[in-house]
């Protein structure tokens, strides 16, 4: 198993509120990810990456540009196959460590137990982490469908239970009352949504059309639609104005608070990271370098010199002194 | 004026036919970006099976009204079946695989696709034409003027009737249901869709079975309307159909439809008018014409490239 995730040379002892927060990804982790590495050709782009994030949680994943933290992103929502590692994600109560072994040595991508259910994220194909591992992402570069309506975005999100209640379009096709419901039912989802993040008024624009801060809202309300356990959001403050980046903090700890969707978030904006993060996970040249609450983080030396490039122990005590920590 | 209104009777029943075909070329084009070749012999392949159908249901029931009529009714159903199947197989074969290749390894797939179901029907059926004893001769007369009777008849008002339902049908499933909404999604992105749990390799086979039940009707159509069927039918009308959804917009569902209506008239028209033998001539011109004027078609969204 990964060390604990207090750094070995953090400079201070976590204050007990901190280490409380911290051990949940000990003790009630969501997820796991174990000896991950990603190459493509020659480049390592993840090096041996183990964490875990735990549930409830704002897992932050920093570092400096080309780090891998998109990578590492696009590993877990099945967009590419790592290399090598595991990613093991649970439903429910299922004892992680006790069953993780097991299900490796057999062939299945998933395993159910009274307690709730395990999946092998690196095992299962794109579509399935989303629909039965409940993993949610959203993009740095928007990725909307720019020529369908908001609302029409937020119910393709929803497409699989309304597939199953339209009884694979023949229902849908004659108006069964069944269908009619649940599909009722979807548009309460969305209309909830579109309300949360302040897109109500858009609902019958195509979404090509609304603004840049909008469309990045609309990402998290569509990826919110299909009702992940887990959403991942790569750079979701990237371009906000201040005002936005506040609103989008508060969203962010709704959906953690009232939703009991975990979260796992690459960011820039540091003044974000800090705020709203629970525990941060920093990368650099695809290797973990630090791991702990956002103080820690903060205050770990290797990743003050990650960020500002200093190469020995010496400078970064100068430039420690310089920015007065 | 009399001539217009008849040739304007005839282009439509073409044009619908047409149209039905189109449809499969433009949906397969929008969801994954490429030109089924095959599609024209999937049609053809539909007539071949309507006709074994409808040889089998009247030999048994013989040829009363009511018993052609129940024929055509098995004919379309089997052959939107078969064909379905037909469709469905060569996507899984021929394409899948090759997806995510080179663009044009799946084009040179789905013509190699094309020869081997037209020689395959050759060698299975015989080269010759293969005829159904005519049917639903009646016309109706609409009027008279000069001693020139303008009349439609009950095969035309079929294949405008069966072709409108059929296309209402479709329009309802792609606009209103979750399958339309899925399709529409892969067209955009695929990538995307399967981050959204959309299933993108089995909405693209659906895609094709779609397009070729559509073809199916046409081809039962085209069987009813001329009464024979040879295994070249699928070249031409394959042909004029990809023509049709081009000159429509390709990718756009109206603009297969609109497409499919414009050859068929200008095909009736100019052969009425003018020379039948330089109707294909005249179709394709006005294709050419209207690319180099509006090279995305006439309902087809123009692409807006992203700086």
């Amino acid at each position: 198993m990964d060390d604990p995730p207090v750094p070995a040379c953090s400079p201070r002892a976590p204050a007990p509120a901190e280490r409380r927060i911290l051990m949940r990804a000990l003790s009630d982790p969501i997820l796991k990810v174990q000896n991950l590495t990603m190459r493509f050709g020659g480049l390592v782009a993840v090096n041996d990456l183990t964490f875990t994030a735990g549930r409830g949680d704002i897992t932050a994943l920093i570092g400096p540009n080309g780090a891998g933290k998109t990578t590492v992103f696009n590993c877990i929502t099945g967009f590419y196959k790592p290399t090598t590692g595991r990613m093991a994600l649970r439903h429910g109560t299922i004892d992680i460590d006790a069953y993780v072994e097991r299900l490796t040595d057999t062939p299945n991508d998933h395993l159910k137990s009274a307690d709730g259910s395990l999946y092998l994220l690196e095992r299962m194909p794109d579509f399935q982490v989303s629909a039965r591992a409940k993993v949610a992402r959203t993009f740095q570069n928007i990725r909307l469908f720019s020529g369908m309506t908001v609302l029409e975005n937020l119910m393709v999100a929803q497409h699989n239970p309304l597939m199953v209640a339209s009884n694979w379009t023949i229902g849908g096709l004659l108006g069964f009352a069944g269908f009619r419901k649940r599909e009722k039912a979807a548009i309460e989802s969305a209309k909830y949504w579109l309300e949360k993040t302040k897109l109500i008024d858009r609902a019958d624009d195509p979404a090509g059309e609304l603004p840049y801060g909008d469309q990045r809202r609309l990402e998290i309300a569509r990826a919110m639609c299909t009702e992940p356990v887990l959403l991942c959001l790569d750079e979701p403050a990237a371009g906000l104005n201040p005002r936005e980046s506040l609103e989008l903090n508060a969203l962010l700890r709704s959906i953690r608070d009232d939703h009991g969707t975990s979260l796992l978030l690459i960011e820039h904006d540091m003044s974000v990271v800090m705020e709203i993060s629970d525990h941060v996970v920093v990368l650099d040249y695809g290797t973990k370098i630090s791991d702990g609450t956002p103080d820690q983080v903060k205050s770990d030396p290797r990743v003050i010199a990650a960020y500002l490039g200093a190469e020995d122990e010496a400078e970064v005590e100068k430039i420690e002194a310089e920015v007065g920590l | 004026m009399e001539v217009f209104v008849q040739q304007l009777i005839n282009g439509v029943t073409l044009g619908a036919v047409y149209g039905l075909i189109a449809i499969g070329y433009t949906m397969v084009f929008g969801i994954i970006g490429m030109v089924n070749f095959a599609h024209g012999d999937v049609f053809m392949i539909s007539a071949f099976v309507a006709l074994i159908c409808f040889m089998a249901v009247t030999a048994l029931a013989g040829m009363t009204g009511g018993a052609v009529f129940l024929a055509l009714l098995v004919a379309l159903i089997v052959s939107m079946i078969v064909t379905s199947l037909f469709s469905w197989t060569i996507e899984r074969v021929a394409y899948r695989k090759l997806r995510g290749s080179f663009r044009l390894a799946p084009l040179i797939s789905a013509i190699g696709m094309s020869i081997l179901l037209m020689n395959f029907v050759q060698v299975a059926q015989g080269a010759r034409n293969k005829p159904i004893p005519p049917i639903m001769r009646d016309t109706i007369s609409l009027f008279e003027k000069d001693g020139f009777v303008v009349a439609i008849s009950y095969k035309q008002i079929l294949i405008i009737l069966v072709t409108a339902i059929l296309l209402g049908i479709f329009w309802y499933v792609v606009q209103k249901t979750p399958l339309g909404r899925a399709q529409r999604a892969c067209e955009q992105d695929q990538k995307m869709a399967a981050l959204l749990g959309i299933n993108v390799d089995r909405t693209i086979a659906v895609t094709f079975i779609m397009g070729a039940a559509l073809a199916a009707v046409a081809g039962t159509m085209f069987l009813t309307y001329y009464g024979v069927v040879v295994f070249s039918d699928g070249f031409v009308p394959g042909v004029k159909a990809f023509t049709a959804a081009v000159l429509g917009g390709i990718g756009s569902l109206p603009g297969a439809v609109l497409g499919g209506m414009l050859i068929g008239l200008i095909e009736t028209f100019w052969s009425a008018y003018f020379s039948i033998d330089y109707k294909d001539v005249a179709a394709f011109s006005i294709l050419a014409i209207v690319l180099i004027f509006m090279p995305q078609g006439l309902l087809g969204k123009p692409e807006v490239e992203k700086v």
